[in-house]
Protein backbone atom coordinates (compact mmCIF):
# COMPACT_ATOMS: atom_id res chain seq x y z
CA UNK A 1 0.00 0.00 0.00
CA UNK A 2 1.45 3.25 -0.82
CA UNK A 3 1.09 6.32 -2.99
CA UNK A 4 3.67 7.36 -6.20
CA UNK A 5 4.12 10.66 -8.29
CA UNK A 6 3.46 10.65 -11.82
CA UNK A 7 6.93 12.24 -12.36
CA UNK A 8 5.75 14.19 -15.99
CA UNK A 9 3.30 15.93 -14.19
CA UNK A 10 5.15 17.26 -11.48
CA UNK A 11 6.03 20.59 -11.27
CA UNK A 12 9.08 20.01 -8.37
CA UNK A 13 7.42 22.33 -6.18
CA UNK A 14 8.23 20.45 -3.11
CA UNK A 15 5.35 21.15 -1.06
CA UNK A 16 4.71 17.11 -0.53
CA UNK A 17 7.78 16.71 0.84
CA UNK A 18 7.77 18.94 3.49
CA UNK A 19 3.86 17.63 4.19
CA UNK A 20 4.48 13.54 4.51
CA UNK A 21 4.46 12.44 7.74
CA UNK A 22 6.38 9.44 7.12
CA UNK A 23 9.41 10.94 5.47
CA UNK A 24 8.60 9.13 2.16
CA UNK A 25 9.33 11.50 -0.49
CA UNK A 26 12.63 12.91 -1.70
CA UNK A 27 14.25 14.35 -4.80
CA UNK A 28 15.77 12.14 -6.95
CA UNK A 29 17.31 13.30 -9.76
CA UNK A 30 15.06 15.22 -11.90
CA UNK A 31 11.65 14.72 -9.99
CA UNK A 32 10.07 14.18 -6.45
CA UNK A 33 9.90 10.51 -5.50
CA UNK A 34 8.02 8.49 -3.08
CA UNK A 35 10.17 5.89 -1.46
CA UNK A 36 6.90 2.75 -1.14
CA UNK A 37 8.26 1.10 1.75
CA UNK A 38 7.93 4.01 3.66
CA UNK A 39 5.03 5.37 2.84
CA UNK A 40 1.82 4.62 5.07
CA UNK A 41 -0.75 6.40 2.78
CA UNK A 42 -1.31 8.20 5.63
CA UNK A 43 -2.97 6.21 7.79
CA UNK A 44 -3.54 6.33 11.20
CA UNK A 45 -1.59 9.83 10.97
CA UNK A 46 -4.19 12.10 9.04
CA UNK A 47 -7.87 11.78 6.62
CA UNK A 48 -6.31 12.44 3.52
CA UNK A 49 -3.37 11.60 1.65
CA UNK A 50 -1.39 14.60 2.50
CA UNK A 51 0.67 14.43 -0.74
CA UNK A 52 -2.14 14.37 -2.82
CA UNK A 53 -4.13 17.48 -0.83
CA UNK A 54 -1.37 19.41 -1.42
CA UNK A 55 -0.32 19.03 -4.97
CA UNK A 56 -1.21 22.10 -7.20
CA UNK A 57 -1.50 19.55 -10.20
CA UNK A 58 -4.52 17.10 -10.13
CA UNK A 59 -3.99 13.06 -9.92
CA UNK A 60 -0.01 13.55 -10.01
CA UNK A 61 0.19 11.90 -6.60
CA UNK A 62 -2.13 8.43 -7.21
CA UNK A 63 -1.65 5.44 -5.67
CA UNK A 64 0.79 3.00 -6.74
CA UNK B 1 12.90 76.55 -15.67
CA UNK B 2 14.34 73.59 -17.08
CA UNK B 3 16.41 70.76 -14.28
CA UNK B 4 20.05 70.84 -14.71
CA UNK B 5 21.25 68.63 -17.34
CA UNK B 6 23.28 66.44 -15.39
CA UNK B 7 22.35 62.73 -15.97
CA UNK B 8 22.61 59.68 -13.32
CA UNK B 9 24.34 58.49 -16.71
CA UNK B 10 27.11 61.13 -15.94
CA UNK B 11 27.53 60.57 -12.44
CA UNK B 12 27.23 57.52 -11.37
CA UNK B 13 29.78 55.83 -13.94
CA UNK B 14 28.43 52.63 -13.50
CA UNK B 15 27.68 49.08 -15.44
CA UNK B 16 24.40 50.01 -15.79
CA UNK B 17 24.26 53.03 -16.74
CA UNK B 18 27.37 53.58 -19.04
CA UNK B 19 25.78 51.40 -20.92
CA UNK B 20 22.06 52.22 -20.88
CA UNK B 21 21.86 55.16 -23.19
CA UNK B 22 23.28 53.28 -25.82
CA UNK B 23 21.16 49.78 -25.77
CA UNK B 24 17.33 49.90 -26.91
CA UNK B 25 16.75 47.32 -24.68
CA UNK B 26 17.59 48.70 -21.40
CA UNK B 27 14.05 49.96 -20.36
CA UNK B 28 15.17 51.92 -17.49
CA UNK B 29 12.61 52.95 -15.00
CA UNK B 30 10.66 50.62 -16.64
CA UNK B 31 9.79 46.76 -14.57
CA UNK B 32 8.40 46.67 -11.43
CA UNK B 33 7.53 48.66 -9.27
CA UNK B 34 5.07 48.89 -6.53
CA UNK B 35 4.50 51.83 -4.30
CA UNK B 36 3.50 54.95 -1.98
CA UNK B 37 3.57 58.29 -4.41
CA UNK B 38 3.60 60.24 -0.89
CA UNK B 39 6.34 62.58 -1.10
CA UNK B 40 8.62 62.67 1.73
CA UNK B 41 7.25 65.67 3.56
CA UNK B 42 3.49 64.35 3.51
CA UNK B 43 4.71 61.11 5.29
CA UNK B 44 6.23 60.84 9.29
CA UNK B 45 9.56 60.78 9.01
CA UNK B 46 10.17 57.22 10.27
CA UNK B 47 8.07 55.83 7.65
CA UNK B 48 10.08 57.43 5.29
CA UNK B 49 12.96 56.08 6.37
CA UNK B 50 11.99 52.53 5.75
CA UNK B 51 10.35 53.07 2.29
CA UNK B 52 12.65 55.83 1.17
CA UNK B 53 15.27 53.34 -0.84
CA UNK B 54 12.33 50.89 -1.68
CA UNK B 55 11.39 50.89 -5.08
CA UNK B 56 7.97 49.22 -4.63
CA UNK B 57 6.82 51.23 -1.39
CA UNK B 58 7.89 54.30 -2.70
CA UNK B 59 7.29 55.52 -6.31
CA UNK B 60 9.43 58.29 -5.39
CA UNK B 61 12.97 55.72 -4.71
CA UNK B 62 11.59 53.53 -7.78
CA UNK B 63 13.33 56.22 -9.96
CA UNK B 64 16.40 55.34 -8.43
CA UNK B 65 16.17 52.07 -6.59
CA UNK B 66 16.00 48.70 -7.82
CA UNK B 67 15.05 45.19 -6.15
CA UNK B 68 15.88 42.01 -7.29
CA UNK B 69 13.76 38.80 -6.47
CA UNK B 70 15.30 35.14 -5.94
CA UNK B 71 12.69 32.06 -6.28
CA UNK B 72 13.89 29.81 -3.84
CA UNK B 73 9.93 28.91 -2.16
CA UNK B 74 8.65 26.97 -4.67
CA UNK B 75 5.89 25.82 -2.78
CA UNK B 76 2.52 26.94 -2.17
CA UNK B 77 -0.69 26.02 0.13
CA UNK B 78 -3.72 27.29 -1.86
CA UNK B 79 -4.24 27.65 -6.05
CA UNK B 80 -5.64 30.65 -8.00
CA UNK B 81 -7.38 30.59 -10.74
CA UNK B 82 -4.61 33.00 -12.30
CA UNK B 83 -1.76 30.99 -11.47
CA UNK B 84 -0.21 27.93 -13.15
CA UNK B 85 1.99 26.16 -11.59
CA UNK B 86 3.57 24.03 -14.16
CA UNK B 87 4.30 26.82 -16.25
CA UNK B 88 8.21 27.69 -16.13
CA UNK B 89 9.50 28.94 -19.38
CA UNK B 90 13.09 30.73 -19.97
CA UNK B 91 11.56 32.76 -22.32
CA UNK B 92 8.46 33.91 -21.16
CA UNK B 93 7.99 37.27 -18.96
CA UNK B 94 5.11 37.54 -16.96
CA UNK B 95 4.70 37.85 -13.10
CA UNK B 96 5.01 34.99 -10.64
CA UNK B 97 7.12 33.38 -13.57
CA UNK B 98 10.44 31.67 -13.24
CA UNK B 99 13.22 30.36 -14.80
CA UNK B 100 15.52 29.56 -12.52
CA UNK B 101 15.06 27.78 -9.06
CA UNK B 102 17.86 28.39 -6.11
CA UNK B 103 18.69 26.73 -3.44
CA UNK B 104 18.94 29.01 -0.45
CA UNK B 105 23.07 29.43 -1.08
CA UNK B 106 22.64 29.80 -4.81
CA UNK B 107 20.55 32.65 -4.22
CA UNK B 108 23.12 33.88 -1.48
CA UNK B 109 25.42 33.67 -4.47
CA UNK B 110 23.41 35.20 -7.11
CA UNK B 111 22.62 38.22 -4.54
CA UNK B 112 25.79 39.23 -3.96
CA UNK B 113 26.94 38.56 -7.94
CA UNK B 114 23.97 41.25 -8.52
CA UNK B 115 24.71 43.96 -5.21
CA UNK B 116 28.65 43.90 -7.03
CA UNK B 117 27.41 44.45 -10.29
CA UNK B 118 24.08 46.61 -10.21
CA UNK B 119 24.78 49.70 -7.74
CA UNK B 120 20.77 50.82 -7.79
CA UNK B 121 20.22 47.62 -6.12
CA UNK B 122 18.46 48.22 -2.56
CA UNK B 123 15.93 45.29 -1.53
CA UNK B 124 15.56 41.37 -1.80
CA UNK B 125 12.01 39.75 -2.39
CA UNK B 126 10.93 36.38 -2.43
CA UNK B 127 7.72 36.41 -3.73
CA UNK B 128 5.79 33.60 -5.96
CA UNK B 129 6.01 30.99 -7.76
CA UNK B 130 4.98 29.49 -4.19
CA UNK B 131 4.36 30.95 -1.17
CA UNK B 132 7.22 32.51 1.04
CA UNK B 133 5.56 31.54 4.24
CA UNK B 134 4.34 28.17 3.45
CA UNK B 135 7.55 27.24 2.13
CA UNK B 136 8.90 29.06 5.09
CA UNK B 137 12.25 26.81 5.41
CA UNK B 138 13.78 27.99 2.16
CA UNK B 139 13.01 31.37 2.82
CA UNK B 140 14.20 32.14 6.17
CA UNK B 141 17.86 30.21 5.56
CA UNK B 142 17.94 32.49 2.36
CA UNK B 143 17.24 35.55 4.74
CA UNK B 144 19.43 34.95 6.99
CA UNK B 145 22.48 34.37 5.15
CA UNK B 146 22.70 37.03 2.48
CA UNK B 147 21.75 39.47 5.78
CA UNK B 148 24.81 38.21 7.33
CA UNK B 149 26.72 39.34 3.99
CA UNK B 150 25.01 42.51 2.86
CA UNK B 151 23.88 44.42 6.21
CA UNK B 152 21.63 47.14 4.42
CA UNK B 153 20.13 45.55 1.71
CA UNK B 154 15.93 45.47 2.97
CA UNK B 155 13.90 42.05 2.85
CA UNK B 156 10.71 41.69 2.12
CA UNK B 157 7.85 38.91 1.00
CA UNK B 158 4.86 38.49 -0.84
CA UNK B 159 2.43 35.92 0.52
CA UNK B 160 -0.81 35.25 0.09
CA UNK B 161 -1.17 35.10 3.25
CA UNK B 162 -2.86 31.57 4.85
CA UNK B 163 0.28 30.47 6.71
CA UNK B 164 1.07 34.38 7.38
CA UNK B 165 0.30 34.43 11.15
CA UNK B 166 2.24 31.78 12.33
CA UNK B 167 5.11 33.83 10.48
CA UNK B 168 5.03 37.21 12.00
CA UNK B 169 6.91 37.11 14.97
CA UNK B 170 10.14 35.36 12.99
CA UNK B 171 9.75 38.22 10.18
CA UNK B 172 10.00 40.83 12.87
CA UNK B 173 13.18 38.89 14.59
CA UNK B 174 14.80 38.95 11.03
CA UNK B 175 14.04 43.08 10.80
CA UNK B 176 11.43 41.94 7.13
CA UNK B 177 10.11 45.42 7.62
CA UNK B 178 7.91 44.74 4.46
CA UNK B 179 5.10 42.27 3.60
CA UNK B 180 3.17 41.94 0.50
CA UNK B 181 0.11 40.32 0.87
CA UNK B 182 -2.49 39.41 -2.36
CA UNK B 183 -5.88 39.95 -1.03
CA UNK B 184 -8.37 39.59 -3.64
CA UNK B 185 -11.75 40.02 -1.32
CA UNK B 186 -13.41 39.95 1.68
CA UNK B 187 -16.37 38.26 0.73
CA UNK B 188 -16.27 34.26 0.60
CA UNK B 189 -18.68 33.96 -2.14
CA UNK B 190 -16.47 36.22 -3.85
CA UNK B 191 -13.43 34.02 -3.09
CA UNK B 192 -14.98 30.98 -3.97
CA UNK B 193 -14.88 31.90 -7.55
CA UNK B 194 -11.42 33.10 -7.60
CA UNK B 195 -9.56 30.03 -5.25
CA UNK B 196 -10.31 26.10 -6.52
CA UNK B 197 -8.87 25.32 -2.79
CA UNK B 198 -6.39 25.76 -0.03
CA UNK B 199 -4.77 23.61 1.79
CA UNK B 200 -4.80 24.21 5.71
CA UNK B 201 -4.52 22.42 9.28
CA UNK B 202 -3.34 18.95 6.77
CA UNK B 203 -6.41 18.74 4.44
CA UNK B 204 -7.54 20.23 1.55
CA UNK B 205 -10.59 22.80 2.18
CA UNK B 206 -12.61 23.75 -1.31
CA UNK B 207 -15.41 26.58 -2.09
CA UNK B 208 -16.82 28.79 0.56
CA UNK B 209 -15.43 26.76 3.33
CA UNK B 210 -11.49 27.51 1.99
CA UNK B 211 -11.97 31.39 1.32
CA UNK B 212 -14.08 31.81 4.68
CA UNK B 213 -10.02 30.56 5.94
CA UNK B 214 -7.84 32.53 3.77
CA UNK B 215 -9.92 35.29 4.77
CA UNK B 216 -10.03 35.56 8.63
CA UNK B 217 -5.93 34.28 8.22
CA UNK B 218 -5.67 37.31 5.85
CA UNK B 219 -7.33 39.82 7.84
CA UNK B 220 -5.56 38.49 11.54
CA UNK B 221 -1.81 38.14 10.11
CA UNK B 222 -2.59 42.12 8.29
CA UNK B 223 -3.39 42.89 11.65
CA UNK B 224 -0.55 41.41 13.46
CA UNK B 225 1.57 42.76 10.88
CA UNK B 226 0.50 46.37 11.64
CA UNK B 227 0.70 46.04 15.54
CA UNK B 228 4.12 45.17 14.65
CA UNK B 229 4.48 48.50 12.76
CA UNK B 230 5.55 46.59 9.72
CA UNK B 231 4.58 47.89 6.49
CA UNK B 232 2.28 45.67 4.68
CA UNK B 233 1.16 46.39 0.75
CA UNK B 234 -1.48 44.76 -0.66
CA UNK B 235 -2.01 43.23 -3.88
CA UNK B 236 -5.32 42.98 -5.48
CA UNK B 237 -5.96 41.44 -9.08
CA UNK B 238 -8.33 43.00 -10.84
CA UNK B 239 -10.84 40.35 -12.28
CA UNK B 240 -13.23 42.13 -14.29
CA UNK B 241 -16.83 40.49 -13.55
CA UNK B 242 -15.97 38.84 -10.28
CA UNK B 243 -14.11 41.41 -8.25
CA UNK B 244 -13.75 44.55 -9.68
CA UNK B 245 -16.70 46.16 -7.65
CA UNK B 246 -16.12 44.31 -4.58
CA UNK B 247 -12.24 45.82 -4.45
CA UNK B 248 -13.29 49.25 -2.72
CA UNK B 249 -14.98 47.34 -0.20
CA UNK B 250 -11.42 45.67 0.19
CA UNK B 251 -9.67 48.67 0.26
CA UNK B 252 -11.83 50.37 3.07
CA UNK B 253 -11.06 47.01 4.96
CA UNK B 254 -7.66 46.50 4.24
CA UNK B 255 -7.12 50.67 5.24
CA UNK B 256 -8.61 50.07 8.15
CA UNK B 257 -6.36 47.39 9.48
CA UNK B 258 -3.46 49.38 8.85
CA UNK B 259 -2.38 48.63 5.49
CA UNK B 260 0.30 50.90 3.56
CA UNK B 261 -0.41 50.70 0.41
CA UNK B 262 -2.66 48.96 -1.75
CA UNK B 263 -1.82 48.06 -5.51
CA UNK B 264 -4.59 47.15 -7.62
CA UNK B 265 -3.10 45.07 -10.40
CA UNK B 266 -4.93 43.98 -13.73
CA UNK B 267 -5.03 40.28 -14.51
CA UNK B 268 -3.16 38.89 -17.16
CA UNK B 269 -5.02 36.32 -19.06
CA UNK B 270 -3.71 34.26 -22.03
CA UNK B 271 -4.99 30.83 -23.37
CA UNK B 272 -1.21 30.17 -24.34
CA UNK B 273 -0.45 29.98 -20.03
CA UNK B 274 -2.75 27.46 -19.23
CA UNK B 275 -4.18 28.78 -16.30
CA UNK B 276 -8.00 28.42 -15.22
CA UNK B 277 -8.87 32.18 -16.53
CA UNK B 278 -6.75 31.93 -19.42
CA UNK B 279 -8.50 28.87 -20.14
CA UNK B 280 -12.31 29.42 -19.47
CA UNK B 281 -11.65 32.86 -21.26
CA UNK B 282 -12.07 35.46 -18.50
CA UNK B 283 -10.76 38.38 -19.61
CA UNK B 284 -8.52 41.03 -17.92
CA UNK B 285 -9.47 45.19 -17.73
CA UNK B 286 -7.76 47.49 -20.37
CA UNK B 287 -5.92 50.02 -18.72
CA UNK B 288 -8.54 52.78 -18.90
CA UNK B 289 -10.72 50.10 -16.62
CA UNK B 290 -7.94 49.96 -14.55
CA UNK B 291 -7.47 53.46 -14.07
CA UNK B 292 -11.03 54.37 -13.45
CA UNK B 293 -10.92 51.91 -10.68
CA UNK B 294 -8.11 53.45 -9.23
CA UNK B 295 -9.74 56.58 -8.97
CA UNK B 296 -12.84 55.72 -7.22
CA UNK B 297 -10.48 54.14 -4.44
CA UNK B 298 -8.38 57.50 -4.39
CA UNK B 299 -9.35 58.64 -0.23
CA UNK B 300 -9.01 54.84 1.10
CA UNK B 301 -5.91 53.47 1.47
CA UNK B 302 -3.36 54.58 -0.23
CA UNK B 303 -2.81 53.65 -3.74
CA UNK B 304 0.21 52.55 -5.54
CA UNK B 305 0.55 53.23 -9.03
CA UNK B 306 3.60 52.07 -10.44
CA UNK B 307 3.52 48.43 -10.06
CA UNK B 308 4.95 46.87 -13.20
CA UNK B 309 4.11 42.98 -12.57
CA UNK B 310 7.83 41.62 -12.51
CA UNK B 311 8.78 37.92 -12.99
CA UNK B 312 9.27 36.43 -9.40
CA UNK B 313 13.35 36.83 -10.99
CA UNK B 314 13.18 39.88 -11.90
CA UNK B 315 16.59 42.36 -11.54
CA UNK B 316 16.81 45.90 -11.99
CA UNK B 317 15.13 49.30 -11.97
CA UNK B 318 11.59 48.79 -11.82
CA UNK B 319 10.45 47.95 -15.71
CA UNK B 320 13.67 46.58 -16.26
CA UNK B 321 14.62 43.49 -16.05
CA UNK B 322 18.32 42.50 -16.25
CA UNK B 323 17.73 38.64 -14.39
CA UNK B 324 19.00 36.79 -17.78
CA UNK B 325 22.32 38.76 -17.02
CA UNK B 326 22.42 36.76 -13.42
CA UNK B 327 21.41 33.32 -14.23
CA UNK B 328 23.47 31.14 -12.55
CA UNK B 329 25.58 29.79 -14.82
CA UNK B 330 26.99 33.72 -15.64
CA UNK B 331 28.09 34.16 -12.04
CA UNK B 332 31.55 32.74 -11.10
CA UNK B 333 31.76 29.80 -8.49
CA UNK B 334 32.86 31.66 -5.57
CA UNK B 335 31.43 35.69 -4.94
CA UNK B 336 32.60 38.29 -2.63
CA UNK B 337 31.12 41.05 -1.57
CA UNK B 338 32.05 44.59 -2.69
CA UNK B 339 30.49 47.32 -1.04
CA UNK B 340 32.02 50.47 -3.11
CA UNK B 341 29.64 50.38 -6.14
CA UNK B 342 26.13 50.81 -4.12
CA UNK B 343 27.78 53.30 -1.88
CA UNK B 344 29.26 55.54 -4.64
CA UNK B 345 25.49 55.40 -6.10
CA UNK B 346 23.81 56.14 -2.90
CA UNK B 347 25.69 59.27 -2.42
CA UNK B 348 24.99 60.29 -5.94
CA UNK B 349 21.46 59.51 -5.42
CA UNK B 350 21.29 61.56 -2.29
CA UNK B 351 22.28 64.53 -4.11
CA UNK B 352 19.91 64.06 -7.13
CA UNK B 353 17.30 63.10 -5.11
CA UNK B 354 17.16 66.56 -3.15
CA UNK B 355 17.62 68.53 -6.57
CA UNK B 356 14.84 66.51 -8.17
CA UNK B 357 12.63 67.31 -5.38
CA UNK B 358 13.34 71.03 -5.20
CA UNK B 359 12.83 71.08 -9.44
CA UNK B 360 9.30 69.37 -8.65
CA UNK B 361 8.06 71.99 -5.98
CA UNK B 362 8.88 74.44 -8.28
CA UNK B 363 6.80 72.24 -11.00
CA UNK B 364 3.98 72.02 -8.67
CA UNK B 365 3.61 76.22 -8.44
CA UNK B 366 3.44 76.06 -11.99
CA UNK B 367 0.40 73.93 -12.42
CA UNK B 368 -1.34 75.57 -9.40
CA UNK B 369 -0.79 79.55 -10.92
CA UNK B 370 -1.74 78.48 -14.07
CA UNK B 371 -5.37 78.45 -12.71
CA UNK B 372 -7.04 76.15 -14.65
CA UNK B 373 -10.02 73.78 -13.61
CA UNK B 374 -8.25 71.04 -16.64
CA UNK B 375 -6.57 68.30 -16.22
CA UNK B 376 -4.02 66.70 -18.34
CA UNK B 377 -2.81 63.28 -19.22
CA UNK B 378 0.51 62.95 -20.02
CA UNK B 379 3.26 60.14 -20.75
CA UNK B 380 6.54 59.96 -20.88
CA UNK B 381 9.87 57.82 -21.78
CA UNK B 382 11.89 57.13 -19.25
CA UNK B 383 15.02 55.05 -18.09
CA UNK B 384 15.23 56.32 -14.98
CA UNK B 385 16.67 59.08 -12.61
CA UNK B 386 12.70 60.68 -12.40
CA UNK B 387 14.07 62.22 -16.22
CA UNK B 388 12.49 62.22 -19.89
CA UNK B 389 15.45 60.36 -21.61
CA UNK B 390 14.45 57.74 -23.39
CA UNK B 391 13.53 57.47 -26.71
CA UNK B 392 10.15 57.03 -27.94
CA UNK B 393 10.79 54.02 -30.21
CA UNK B 394 13.25 52.61 -27.80
CA UNK B 395 10.63 53.03 -24.76
CA UNK B 396 8.79 49.39 -23.20
CA UNK B 397 6.95 51.33 -21.78
CA UNK B 398 5.14 55.03 -20.92
CA UNK B 399 4.71 56.29 -17.38
CA UNK B 400 1.94 58.42 -17.25
CA UNK B 401 1.60 61.30 -15.18
CA UNK B 402 -1.74 63.39 -14.34
CA UNK B 403 -1.82 67.14 -14.00
CA UNK B 404 -4.48 69.12 -12.68
CA UNK B 405 -5.16 72.11 -9.74
CA UNK B 406 -4.75 69.48 -7.51
CA UNK B 407 -1.35 68.72 -9.08
CA UNK B 408 0.97 66.46 -10.91
CA UNK B 409 0.47 63.00 -9.88
CA UNK B 410 1.69 59.22 -11.44
CA UNK B 411 -1.26 57.54 -12.49
CA UNK B 412 -0.18 54.68 -13.98
CA UNK B 413 2.26 52.59 -16.29
CA UNK B 414 1.86 51.82 -19.28
CA UNK B 415 3.47 48.55 -21.84
CA UNK B 416 4.05 48.89 -25.28
CA UNK B 417 5.84 46.57 -27.49
CA UNK B 418 9.10 48.66 -28.75
CA UNK B 419 8.15 50.58 -32.06
CA UNK B 420 11.55 50.46 -33.25
CA UNK B 421 12.85 47.28 -32.95
CA UNK B 422 17.13 47.00 -33.59
CA UNK B 423 16.49 50.36 -36.26
CA UNK B 424 13.80 49.18 -37.98
CA UNK B 425 10.85 50.89 -36.96
CA UNK B 426 7.84 48.53 -37.05
CA UNK B 427 4.26 50.18 -38.48
CA UNK B 428 2.09 47.40 -36.68
CA UNK B 429 3.40 48.27 -33.21
CA UNK B 430 2.91 51.88 -33.40
CA UNK B 431 -0.46 50.89 -33.93
CA UNK B 432 -0.39 49.28 -30.72
CA UNK B 433 1.31 52.06 -28.92
CA UNK B 434 -1.08 54.38 -29.78
CA UNK B 435 -4.11 51.94 -28.80
CA UNK B 436 -2.00 51.05 -25.75
CA UNK B 437 -1.94 55.48 -25.15
CA UNK B 438 -5.55 56.09 -24.97
CA UNK B 439 -6.58 58.66 -23.39
CA UNK B 440 -3.44 60.31 -22.89
CA UNK B 441 -3.24 64.12 -24.54
CA UNK B 442 0.47 64.69 -24.96
CA UNK B 443 3.83 61.81 -24.83
CA UNK B 444 6.97 63.43 -23.73
CA UNK B 445 9.75 62.00 -24.96
CA UNK B 446 13.93 62.20 -25.23
CA UNK B 447 13.20 61.93 -29.36
CA UNK B 448 10.94 61.03 -31.87
CA UNK B 449 11.34 60.85 -35.72
CA UNK B 450 8.69 63.22 -38.02
CA UNK B 451 6.80 59.22 -39.21
CA UNK B 452 5.41 57.95 -36.10
CA UNK B 453 5.00 61.88 -34.45
CA UNK B 454 2.64 62.18 -37.67
CA UNK B 455 1.09 59.18 -37.26
CA UNK B 456 0.24 59.56 -33.47
CA UNK B 457 -1.21 63.05 -34.35
CA UNK B 458 -3.38 60.90 -36.91
CA UNK B 459 -4.31 59.31 -33.96
CA UNK B 460 -5.26 62.17 -31.22
CA UNK B 461 -2.11 61.72 -29.38
CA UNK B 462 0.37 64.85 -29.80
CA UNK B 463 4.26 64.17 -28.78
CA UNK B 464 7.21 66.24 -27.96
CA UNK B 465 10.68 66.05 -27.76
CA UNK B 466 11.07 69.64 -26.91
CA UNK B 467 11.89 68.68 -22.49
CA UNK B 468 14.10 66.11 -23.56
CA UNK B 469 16.32 65.29 -20.23
CA UNK B 470 14.70 67.81 -18.12
CA UNK B 471 12.88 66.41 -14.77
CA UNK B 472 9.26 64.82 -15.49
CA UNK B 473 7.73 66.93 -13.51
CA UNK B 474 9.56 70.31 -14.43
CA UNK B 475 8.47 69.43 -17.99
CA UNK B 476 4.86 68.55 -17.16
CA UNK B 477 4.94 71.85 -14.79
CA UNK B 478 5.68 73.78 -17.76
CA UNK B 479 3.57 72.08 -20.50
CA UNK B 480 0.60 72.54 -18.29
CA UNK B 481 1.19 75.92 -17.68
CA UNK B 482 1.89 76.53 -21.89
CA UNK B 483 -1.84 74.81 -22.35
CA UNK B 484 -3.83 76.14 -19.49
CA UNK B 485 -1.96 79.17 -18.26
CA UNK B 486 -1.90 82.93 -19.51
CA UNK B 487 1.01 82.68 -20.94
CA UNK B 488 1.48 81.84 -24.78
CA UNK B 489 2.80 78.29 -25.39
CA UNK B 490 6.40 78.09 -24.66
CA UNK B 491 7.84 74.82 -26.76
CA UNK B 492 6.18 72.46 -28.86
CA UNK B 493 8.22 69.78 -31.12
S1 LIG C 1 0.42 9.08 1.05
FE1 LIG C 1 1.07 10.06 2.94
S2 LIG C 1 2.77 8.78 3.64
FE2 LIG C 1 2.46 8.25 1.51
S3 LIG C 1 3.85 9.60 0.41
FE3 LIG C 1 1.88 10.66 0.46
S4 LIG C 1 2.07 11.96 2.26
FE4 LIG C 1 3.68 10.43 2.46
S1 LIG D 1 3.38 18.47 -4.56
FE1 LIG D 1 2.96 17.56 -6.56
S2 LIG D 1 3.94 18.99 -7.98
FE2 LIG D 1 4.77 19.46 -5.96
S3 LIG D 1 6.63 18.22 -5.86
FE3 LIG D 1 5.01 17.00 -4.95
S4 LIG D 1 4.24 15.77 -6.65
FE4 LIG D 1 5.43 17.38 -7.55
S1 LIG E 1 -0.48 32.03 -4.08
FE1 LIG E 1 0.94 32.47 -5.74
S2 LIG E 1 1.94 30.50 -6.22
FE2 LIG E 1 0.16 30.05 -4.96
S3 LIG E 1 -1.40 29.60 -6.47
FE3 LIG E 1 -1.62 31.76 -5.95
S4 LIG E 1 -0.40 32.88 -7.47
FE4 LIG E 1 0.20 30.69 -7.56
Amino acid sequence: MAFKIIASQCTQCGACEFECPSGAIKFKGETYVIDPKKCTECEGTFETQQCASVCPVSKTCVPA
Amino acid sequence: MSAPMISLQGLSGTTVFDQSPARAKSGGCASSSCGSSAKPHEMDSAVWEKIKDHPCFSEEAHHYFARMHVAVAPACNIQCNYCNRKYDCANESRPGIVSERLTPDQALRKVIGVANEVPQLSVLGIAGPGDACYDWKNTKATFQRVAKEIGDIKLCISTNGLALPDRVAELAEMNVDHVTITINMVDPRIGAKIYPWIFYGNRRYTGVEAATILHERQMSGLEMLTARGILTKINSVMIPGVNDEHLIEVNKWVKERGAFLHNVMPLISDPAHGTHYGLSGQRGPKAMELKALQDRLEGGAKLMRHCRQCRADAVGLLGEDRGQEFTLDRLPDKVTYDASKRETYRAVVARERGDRLAAKSEALGMVKTAGSGKSLLVAVATKGGGRINEHFGHAKEFQVYEASPKGISFVGHRKVEQYCLGGRAEDKSLDGVISTLEGVDIVLCARIGNCPEDRLKEGGIRATEAYGYDYIETAIGALYAAEFGSEPLAATA
